[in-house]
């Protein structure tokens, strides 16, 4: 029998950017939250001896711990899902402030385009441009409603950058100046002004200065250490949600944070949540918290796995395209990439920041002509210059052997000496692409795992080879002796880290016939249940997503104080 | 040795370095030292005395490290020679065997990586399709050990002698057999134990020295790899410069 606790005004499950940002928004209006995290407590003293690649970002020290809990996978239906036993294409956050902790801080706002995409696409080219198959879908909002909420996540965090002439029209500057430019990105620069580009400084969550926020949270300068993806930030440069809402969210007296409480079940009673139902992984012990109002803040796959497990809206079914959880299960297609080797240069590789680049946008949603092309949307181009960490970076020209003597005289020549230009590809959503319980597989406690049915379309085989020509066209201009790039994108495989920019499955819209949640993250059909992330994203689109998570997790908090207040179904 | 350590000292005192990122790195606002663990890498008071002695660049030979976890000795001397071959001495500096890549591995494989300890090993085992990665029930523990003896199975069968007596050659052409999986295993995947061994050579030649691996740091230097800094603020904007590598262990110093 569970142990039940006093009720709470709202209890929110996972306590990353999403949880984080909700948290401290509705703990200021005077709710009291309770917030569940699975993983340990973080800090920034943590991170004293965080410069190691092996511990970090081989052995993936801040990830979750995939003995107890991981995801299932298969091409297609036609093929038995099998557990993902080791990481490989994604990386799945735990702890306190969750994957918001280890990201590289690039944070872009996602294109009016994208809210529309369906109407516009239309529009431009006619309802034949989309194929049977794919599951396109409007947002249920547009870039002008949603400003506000970037430009507030923006000033929380800090976004360093500078006016994207591509993009969607901004109500105020980034709150702070671009990044430094290194020697790579003005080169870069100027050759995809050469080209007739619209370059641009990527808008970067790690300071470029010291920067006091509308919270009143002060945060240090990047020092360019070469260490943050995979890894957290010892000087709190990079935003993360430990240093900015957390904190705030703690001041107010009103949150306090469970860590090491595993959340297993949603309760119910008709159609309403009552609370959850979670396990301290210190005692064993089960748990009830009950509450006015339940906030689903994991990452993707645990949110619609929470629904799922806890009977929760209508389960998508791939026959018919009926049903919504689990549907438009979407990723990306980042294997468009040119690496250039230069035979006179050195560049200071090992140095850098995870969201230190130059992007154009060019080839990025509909910025240009799909008329005779087989695919839509398109990706962001960018060259990054996050740290090539020693383990992990051995670029060497195609041909060359994968060990001895060749290789390693050639991985040590050009350590210093490469030059990678990559496009970051949207991702459509299919009729097939969609997750749900895997049948076989269970987690530590006996709950099925997630199961994901995915692979890579004609759509994403066009737009890899694409953006690979483009960016080889960049590596070429800015004066490369040698440049390779992607040939042929190949079938989506696991094992390779690509991003983990997974989205989908309890996604937002206009119509509660085809979307999960209404635009402020509400459930249509249960009225005090909030899920809110990338999982709320009906495709994925060529950039980052974390911009456009926090910017939902501000729309939301709006959503839920309203909800106190009134009740309701949103509008 | 004694010269290279007087360099060492020289390019790198702790101190002045830490002192120097201090004022670069803007990190006091009107007094109120905001964010970070700084306070943790200031030295307690500002003297040379008090900071930790350099490191200590002579420990090759008398190493306490440099003994084995895991491997028998035979299994130690195949995969000094093996991981030899696939990252060999040249011009550029020193192979696997000297930066201590067998040591290395030996050390991981007992513990959390070599048991697979973080990773779901639950049943039931089905062979998968190539994208769906490792399906196998056996830790690295076990691949290792089945692994080195099929190799030493396999070099007696084609040469009538251990992997270890054979010229570099015919190293080269056991290694590639199994890369490609000209040799029929059937617990394990040759070329699956190949990229292993690869993946974790590498790793060994350019970890943290702390691993016993990456052995004074030379693999890091082959490359002009710095290690760990804490700031390249103020050449971020300018041309290459080579940095002389600093180790986790120069971070301890305050701290001790």
């Amino acid at each position: 029998m569970a142990k039940k606790l006093p009720k709470v005004d709202v209890v929110v499950v996972g306590v990353g950017w999403a949880g984080g940002i909700i948290a401290s928004e509705l703990t200021k209006k005077g709710l009291n939250v309770v917030g569940l995290e699975k993983g340990k407590e973080r800090k920034t003293e943590d991170y004293f001896m965080v410069h190691d690649e092996l511990r970090y970002a081989l052995r993936y020290e801040m990830m979750q711990d995939l003995s107890k809990e991981t995801i299932t996978f298969r091409s297609n239906e036609k093929i038995r899902a099998l557990p993902m036993r080791q990481y490989g294409s994604f990386l799945l956050g735990e702890g306190l402030g969750g994957s918001g902790v280890h990201w590289n801080g690039q944070t872009y706002r996602f294109l009016p385009y994208d809210f529309e995409i369906r109407t516009k696409t239309i529009e431009r080219y006619g309802k034949n441009k989309i194929p049977a198959e794919m599951t396109l879908q409007d947002w249920g909002i547009t870039y002008e409603e949603m400003e506000p909420y970037f430009d507030k996540f923006e000033k929380m965090a800090g976004i360093s950058g500078e006016e994207n002439p591509l993009a969607g029209k901004r109500s105020d500057q980034y709150p702070t100046p671009p990044m430094k430019k290194s020697p790579q990105l003005n080169m870069f620069e100027e050759a995809a002004k050469k080209l007739n580009y619209h370059p641009y400084i990527l808008p970067s969550a790690n300071l470029s200065e010291t920067y006091t926020n509308p919270d009143g949270i002060s945060r240090a300068a990047c020092q360019y250490c070469g260490f943050c993806e995979r890894f957290g930030c010892e000087y709190g440069a990079k935003a993360d949600p430990v240093v900015t809402v957390i904190p705030v969210a703690k001041k107010t007296g009103k949150f306090e944070i469970r860590t090491h409480s595993y959340v297993r079940r949603v309760l119910k009673s008709g159609n309403k949540a009552t609370g959850v139902l979670y396990t301290d992984l210190t005692t064993g012990e089960e748990i009830e918290q009950p509450a006015d109002i339940v906030v689903l803040t994991s990452y993707v796959f645990n949110n619609v796995r929470l629904l799922l497990t806890s009977q929760i809206g209508r389960p998508y079914n791939p026959q018919t395209g009926t049903g919504v959880i689990g549907k438009n299960y979407a990723y990306q297609v980042m294997k468009g990439n040119a690496t250039g080797f230069f035979e006179k240069e050195e560049f200071n590789n090992f140095a850098g920041a995870g969201a230190l680049g130059m992007t154009i946008d060019d080839f990025n949603g509909d910025n240009f002509d799909h008329s005779d092309l087989k695919f839509i949307h398109g990706g962001s181009i960018s060259i990054t210059q996050t740290g090539h960490r020693p383990i992990q970076n051995n670029k060497v020209p195609e041909g060359t052997p994968t060990w001895g003597k060749e290789f390693k005289a050639n991985s040590v020549k050009y350590a210093n000496r490469t030059l990678s230009v990559g496009g970051q590809g949207s991702s459509m959503p299919f009729k097939h692409h969609y997750l749900d319980l895997d049948p076989t597989y269970k987690d530590a406690f006996g709950d099925p795992l997630m199961r994901i049915t995915f692979d890579f379309e004609e759509q994403d085989r066009q737009l890899a080879v694409f953006l690979a020509n483009k960016c080889s066209e960049i590596v070429k201009e800015m004066g490369a002796d040698h440049v390779d790039s992607l040939k042929e994108l190949g079938p989506y495989e696991i094992t390779t880290y690509q991003s983990t920019h997974n989205t989908g499955g309890v996604i937002m819209g206009g119509d509660p016939d085809t979307s999960a949640v209404n635009n402020y993250l509400q459930m249509w059909d249960f009225e005090n249940l909030f899920v809110v992330g990338a999982v709320n994203f009906p495709h994925n689109s060529g950039y980052n997503p974390t911009g456009t998570v926090g910017a939902l997790a501000y729309r939301a908090a709006d959503g839920i104080i309203s909800y106190s207040q009134k009740g309701g179904i949103l509008a | 040795m004694a010269d290279e350590t007087k360099q060492h000292e020289k390019e790198n005192p702790e101190s002045s370095s830490r002192r120097k990122f201090i004022k670069n790195s803007g990190f006091v606002l009107g007094g109120l030292a905001v964010g970070g663990i700084l306070g943790n890498l200031l030295p307690a008071k500002d003297q040379d005395s008090n900071d930790p002695p350099p490191q200590e660049e002579n420990e090759t030979a008398e190493s306490f490290t440099m003994a084995l976890m895991y491997f028998t000795p035979e299994q130690y001397k195949i995969v000094e020679a093996a991981t030899e071959r696939i990252f060999p001495a040249d011009d550029n500096g020193p192979g696997a065997k000297d930066l201590g890549v067998a040591f290395f591995i030996d050390h991981q494989l007992n513990g959390s990586w070599g048991l697979n300890a973080r990773e779901y090993m639950q049943a039931p085992f089905f062979k998968g399709e190539n994208v769906q990665g490792y399906q196998g029930r056996l830790n690295r523990r076990e691949i290792f050990d089945i692994g080195l003896r099929e190799m030493q199975n396999y070099s007696m069968t084609k040469y009538n002698k251990g992997f270890v007596e054979l010229s570099e050659e015919d190293q080269d052409t056991i290694l590639k057999d199994f890369e490609e999986d000209n040799v029929k295993l059937t617990t394990i995947s040759a070329s699956g134990f190949f990229k292993l061994l690869r993946g974790s050579t590498l790793e060994g030649a350019y970890c943290d020295p702390l691993y016993s691996g990456n052995r004074n740091m030379a693999g890091w230097k082959m490359r002009k790899y710095p290690g760990s800094q804490m700031a390249y603020t103020e050449i971020i904007e300018k041309g290459f410069e080579e940095i002389p590598p600093q180790s986790l262990r120069s971070h301890l110093g305050s701290h001790s």
